[in-house]
């Protein structure tokens, strides 16, 4: 088992790496291209690449799929939150200017809230998507159990 | 500063000519491991010759960083993609085609 030495080693160090960039995306996206899809799909990216090293076991350890409905339902819940919070403050659906004081910098703060929420939907999302994918039972299985 | 500008332009066309080589080499080599070889190796090279023109050309600012940021992640990654696939192709059995006078 020593072929895959080189790619474990190297996955690694390589998943903050991709992790953090996504944040990156997620928290540039007002002033550079990104937001919160691209980064959560680099987000998911990095777990799919932990999964394919390391295993579907270890992945599901680290973040198992009751996690990840949680999530993904979370973020939908946070992007309808803001909404409906600032239709009680007053406000259209999503008028983010409401939001504090100043309506740039709560503007600045919806739009944060927004992507974030965004960002984990989508990668919740796409890993439930790889997780189902990765766990389907072959065909040629089945007689096993 | 013009002797930077021309230092940064060789290694921009070094890394081009190299990419083009890259490319001839995945095209005309006849079986997997050679067109690997190919590419696997001005892959790097071209990618890291084209950085360090691009940091020359940009000079000390928060781009050149972030083109030094790219520079490490292509030198890790890229060399271990390139084994990650010739391994994944030994294991999976896959012979290097040799001259064909042998058989």
């Amino acid at each position: 088992m020593k072929h895959d030495l080189i790619l474990r080693v190297i996955a690694k160090y390589l998943f903050p790496v991709i992790a953090l960039f996504a944040f990156y995306v997620l928290f540039h996206g007002e002033y550079g291209p990104g937001g919160g899809f691209q980064a959560g799909v680099i987000l998911s990216v990095a777990f799919i690449f932990y999964a394919l090293v390391f295993g579907m076991e270890t992945t599901e350890k680290v973040l198992p799929l009751k996690v990840l409905r949680v999530l993904a339902s979370s973020g939908v819940l946070t992007y309808a939150g803001t909404g409906v919070a600032t239709l009680l403050m007053g406000g259209n659906f999503l008028d983010y200017g409401l939001l504090l004081s100043s309506k740039a910098a709560g503007q600045q703060l919806g739009i944060l809230i927004i992507e974030l929420s965004v960002g984990i939907t989508v990668s919740a999302v796409m890993l439930i998507i790889f997780y189902t994918f990765a766990n389907r039972r072959r065909p040629w299985e089945d007689h096993h159990d | 500063m013009i002797l930077v500008e021309i230092i940064s332009w060789i290694f921009i066309i070094a890394g081009a000519l190299l990419g083009v080589a890259g490319g001839i080499g995945i095209h005309r080599f006849p079986d997997f491991y050679s067109r690997l070889h190919a590419v696997g190796i001005t892959d790097t090279l071209c990618a890291s010759l084209f950085l360090i023109g691009l940091v020359m050309q940009t000079g000390m600012s928060i781009a050149s960083i972030k083109l030094c940021l790219i520079f490490i992640l292509m030198f890790f990654s890229s060399p271990t993609s390139s084994h990650a696939l010739a391994d994944a192709a030994f294991l999976g059995g896959l012979k290097p085609q040799l001259d064909k006078d042998d058989d």
